[in-house]
């Protein structure tokens, strides 16, 4: 195959792939996070035995079922992807990823479809104890099959508890809880899910708000607001919490990443944080090998924060791009050129042993030694992915290392984007929790207007998080040992841009249908009318 | 119809289902009828298991493919 053909199949796959996640991850943060404000809501209903609690629980569990009914099987897609685009990757990571997406179908299916059945249809039918609990176990399965595909996730980003057997060229599991409870996976499951309670919460706020601007549905209305921004805040303080640990996790595991969230070029001490910033010429700056160029155009810096939040300690050093490229010996940060050609060393002996195995030649045994010596497959097979950039007589500045540089734009500004947007919503909580409290919240039109806005806003930031996670680690599928080229199935690329169109036309279709049917819904109201208390601020 | 109540249940629910409910499931049937009669069918099989036979040609392609055999044309950048 043509290096021009590999590079199209390459970008295709990953377009796919991209587009075919951002859709599923347009309709999962809705049902995590929706499921257990109903939970909450029924929960309120059953304890006071206020009718109009019941009223507003069955209102927002319309809108939790069309959300969950779009999102059906939209995750299935990508799990057909993994076998025809990223076939070398299915195998290479063996029963790892398998088994954890195995089991996020098989208890998405039975947990959730079985309580669903009764969350809809079981009004009335059984009792309201039992339905409750049926609402609350949707909203804790639904949580917990989150789980298994983030725990995977994790492992592509921050690979352990495994090792190599070059025999089949599969990773084989041998730690169970080192993949489960690896310091990546637990951050990443919870800042996930409470990143998605807060969408659910500014998407409830922000429907709230739409009835309220139209003077309909106020008791709804004022009510979700409350306990969605309750339930926001408290979310987004953990958002808040697991963000920074998240952060923590990729400086240590995926310094590249880290660095080009941040745009930070050079490494130094007392490191700032750009709180704002404009990327300037990104390949110019990463020629720079003086340091000169920050690749900036222009930053609002915060003094010292970058090295304090990632260290501790204000005045620590925090590597640049430049430095994890061309190494930086004071630090004991290894060139990539290094890493290049201890993968190629890697890389050089799977295949010996390979055809020394095939012609059943006597050195075969020993040509296996390295992959059970646990200090080679540390120093050596580790960077097995970076093998791929081998080229014979290259120096540490060759611009072959290049290739492992994310698209640095692109993450910086998901990133920020993201941040910025948090904290938004965050503000958001707090202002409609004291005008709720203070019964105004319907008098403020211009905070209500900005919480309708907030929901496209909520999904723009949420996306942007993912853009952060899978673009910022590229050309890695698996962290150091496999670049997306090695993993991508060699078949015709223009079978991916056929599939790719197929979805995208076919897809899109469906969605607008799907989203009309919930405005649609949203613009009908509560099925009942109810009468305003002066408890909600009736006048 | 006498039938144990927890089919009674799905019964009266899919009988009962408001217009709503009908339209998304309408879609969520169109949706997997695309999925898996048309593009699992036609443009989704599983490679490797399509291929080869065994599991050992498995993983000789598969390290064909993974191993990187750099030739004097390998000038560009690979990403």
């Amino acid at each position: 195959m043509m290096q021009s053909d590999i590079t199209a199949l390459v970008d295709w796959s990953r377009v796919q792939f991209a587009l075919t996640a951002m859709y599923h991850w347009l309709f999962v943060p809705l049902t995590l996070g929706l499921s257990f404000l109903i939970a909450f809501m029924e929960t309120l209903y059953v304890r006071t035995g206020d009718a109009k609690w019941k009223h507003i629980t069955k209102f927002w569990m319309r809108l939790f079922g069309i959300n969950f009914a779009i999102g059906v099987a939209t995750g299935l897609i990508l799990e057909f992807e993994f076998g025809t685009n990223w076939s070398n990757y299915s195998w290479f990571v063996g029963d790892i990823f398998g088994a954890p997406l195995a089991i996020e179908g098989i208890m998405a299916f039975f947990m959730e479809s079985t309580f669903i059945a009764v969350m809809f249809f079981g009004w009335n039918k059984v009792s309201k104890r039992f339905h409750l609990m049926s609402t609350w176990l949707t909203a804790i399965g639904s949580n917990l099959s989150a789980v298994w595909i983030l725990v995977a996730n994790a492992w592509m980003q921050d690979p352990q508890g495994m090792q190599f057997n070059p025999d089949t060229a599969r990773h084989e599991m041998v730690n169970f809880w080192d993949v489960f409870l690896s310091h990546t996976a637990v951050d990443k499951f919870n800042h996930t899910v409470m990143s998605s309670y807060m969408l659910a919460s500014v998407f409830v706020i922000g429907v709230s708000a739409w009835y309220l601007l139209h003077n309909r549905e106020r008791i709804l209305a004022k009510r979700s607001i409350l306990m969605a921004s309750i339930f926001g805040l408290i979310a987004a303080l953990a958002t808040i919490y697991t963000g920074d640990r998240t952060a923590r996790n990729v400086a240590r595991n995926q310094p590249m990443k880290f660095a080009a969230m941040e745009a930070h070029f050079k490494g130094y001490n007392a490191v700032p944080l750009k709180a704002l910033g404009i990327v300037g010429d990104a390949d110019k700056a990463l020629r720079d090998y003086t340091g000169q160029d920050d690749g900036m155009v222009f930053a609002l810096e915060i003094p010292e924060a970058l090295s304090w939040l990632t260290n501790g300690d204000g005045k620590s050093f925090v590597p640049g791009i430049t430095d994890l490229l061309y190494g930086n010996h004071t630090h004991g940060i290894l060139s990539t050129q290094e890493k290049i050609r201890r993968g190629h060393e890697a890389q050089e002996a799977l295949l010996a042993y390979k055809e020394a195995k095939l012609a059943g030649m006597p050195e075969a045994e020993q040509l296996r030694r390295p992959f059970e010596d646990q200090k080679w497959m540390k120093e050596t097979f580790r960077y097995f992915g970076y093998g791929s950039y081998y080229k014979a007589g290259a120096d540490d500045k060759a611009e072959n290392v290049l290739a492992v540089v994310p698209p640095i734009s692109m993450t910086f500004y998901s990133f920020h984007i993201m941040v910025f947007l948090g904290f938004w919503f965050t503000l958001l909580f707090i202002l409609m929790i004291v005008l709720v409290m203070r019964g105004k919240v319907h008098k403020n039109r211009l905070l209500l207007h900005a919480a309708v806005w907030s929901i496209p806003l909520v999904w723009i930031c949420s996306e942007c998080g993912w853009i952060v996670n899978e673009v910022g680690r590229q050309p890695w599928i698996i962290q150091d040992l496999m670049n997306t080229t090695q993993a991508v199935t060699k078949i015709d690329s223009m079978s991916v841009v056929m599939t790719t169109v197929l979805f995208g036309v076919v897809f899109t279709g469906l969605l607008i249908a799907e989203v009309g049917i919930m405005l649609k819904q949203i613009k009908k109201g509560e099925d009942a009318q109810l009468e305003v208390s002066p408890k909600d601020g009736g006048e | 119809m006498d039938m144990h109540p927890f089919f009674r249940l799905y019964y009266d629910g899919f009988r009962q289902m408001p217009r709503w409910g009908r339209i998304v499931w309408t879609v969520i049937v169109i949706k997997l009828i695309i999925m898996f009669g048309v593009l699992k069918v036609f443009f989704f099989n599983d490679t490797l298991n399509t291929r080869y036979d065994t599991d050992a040609q498995r993983t000789e392609a598969v390290i064909q493919d993974i191993v990187d055999t750099p030739t004097e044309e390998d000038a560009l950048i690979k990403k």
